[in-house]
């Protein structure tokens, strides 16, 4: 069995880790002014939100460039929100989004990716 | 050492958001299984073995830095250069570390030095909503985010992908392919708790998808992270909004007027509850 490429591993954990690590473990993140605990406390929503958005319409071209897409994804992903914003369940708009979609595939009315 | 605060009452119970963790992670954990069946996969067809897969899996963790890898292997790129995209892409952590850094700062430093190796889009979104909800750190929930729904989800089906091969049909026949996108807007949606984390939120949606189409969606969602908090803080909260920072993510609204302040602070009786904050 080939073992070449968990160095490679290896190396790409240890580029990564200091990303998840630094601001966990460099002393004094308790004791920060109010303004950047505000600013923290904002970055959960926005960030979340970059996520979605992004996996949801940014695609990309037949040359590889990055590339507005426009899909019934849009629809499974907004139907979960307003799920989440209505029942406060994230379990049902999951189960919603992902059935919505697969039915949509499966009948031929939405491509597959 | 333990940090909390005194859950004001009416606020959701620790057992009870626990139980809301489990259940947010159940969909999360289809995601990841589906995907990491869909990575094993596609490190078989490049020709990984099992151990290199699942090394990689295991030692990097991050999604989509392990789909590019195999990419670039099979494109003959160098190691160098797929080193260097890979903390690109996952430059994103950085946000989620500072962002449940101060929850954590009560807990030993060798735990918060593994909590950060299995720190993922998926594990921060659980876990900031969960202590959000109950008010503080709950380390213990923390785990139980990260590892469940995602870490073992995530090794065992690159195992699979790649041992059984291409004999499993394709997630996003089953859609789910839209099931990680709506987790994160759900999540993002239950942290909504006033005017100030909208405007973050549209703001970080918004930047995201114009950098990510002007330059890489990688990019796009750092930039969204990054500035769409600042838009946030220069809107002013509505009247009453001040009280609730900090106010449930989900679950019942809060019975009174006092919120349960957003981060823990220390105090003096924290040793008397030996549960608080620790696993």
């Amino acid at each position: 069995m080939s073992t070449a490429l968990v160095s490679l591993a290896v190396l790409m954990g240890l580029a990564t880790y200091p990303f998840r690590a630094v601001p966990l473990l460099a002393p004094g993140f308790e004791r920060l002014p109010e303004r950047a605990k505000l600013y923290l406390r904002l970055v959960g929503p926005s960030v979340l939100a970059a996520l979605a958005a992004v996996n949801t319409m940014v695609g990309k071209s037949e040359d590889g460039a990055p590339a507005f897409r426009i899909g019934w994804e849009w629809l499974a992903v907004a139907l979960c929100i307003a799920i989440v914003g209505w029942r406060r369940n994230l379990l049902v708009g999951l189960v919603v989004a992902a059935s919505s979609i697969a039915l949509l595939r499966a009948s031929g009315v939405a491509p597959l990716p | 050492m333990a940090a909390r605060v005194a859950e004001a009452p009416g606020s959701i119970s620790l057992a009870a958001s626990r139980r809301r963790l489990l259940l947010d992670s159940l969909g999360i954990m289809v995601s990841a299984s589906g995907f990491g069946l869909v990575y094993g996969l596609s490190a078989r067809a490049a020709g990984f073995s099992p151990l290199e897969a699942g090394a990689m899996s295991v030692l990097v963790f991050a999604g989509a830095s392990q789909f590019v890898a195999v990419g670039y292997v099979l494109g003959g790129f160098s190691w160098f250069a797929i080193v260097l995209l890979t903390a690109f892409l996952n430059a994103r952590h950085m946000l989620y570390s500072a962002a449940l850094a101060p929850y954590l700062a009560g807990t030993p430093r060798l735990q918060r030095a593994a909590m950060a190796h299995v720190l993922t889009d998926e594990a921060f979104a659980l876990a900031i909503a969960h202590f959000r909800r109950i008010g503080r750190a709950d380390v213990r929930g923390y785990w139980l985010g990260a590892i469940l729904s995602t870490f073992i989800p995530w090794n065992v089906a690159t195992l699979v992908g790649v041992t059984i091969g291409g004999s499993i049909p394709d997630p996003a026949r089953f859609g789910l392919d839209v099931i990680f996108p709506a987790a994160m807007g759900g999540l993002a949606v239950g942290l909504i708790t006033g005017r100030r984390e909208l405007i973050a939120a549209v703001s970080g949606a918004v930047i995201g998808v114009a950098v990510g189409l002007a330059w890489d969606p990688a990019a796009g969602i750092i930039a969204g992270g990054v500035v769409g908090p600042l838009v946030g803080m220069v809107v002013r909260p509505r009247a009453g909004e001040h009280g609730r920072e900090g106010q449930l993510a989900f679950g019942p609204e809060p019975q009174h007027e006092h919120a349960i302040p957003f981060f823990p602070q220390r105090t003096e009786h924290a040793h008397d509850d030996p549960e608080a904050g620790l696993p």
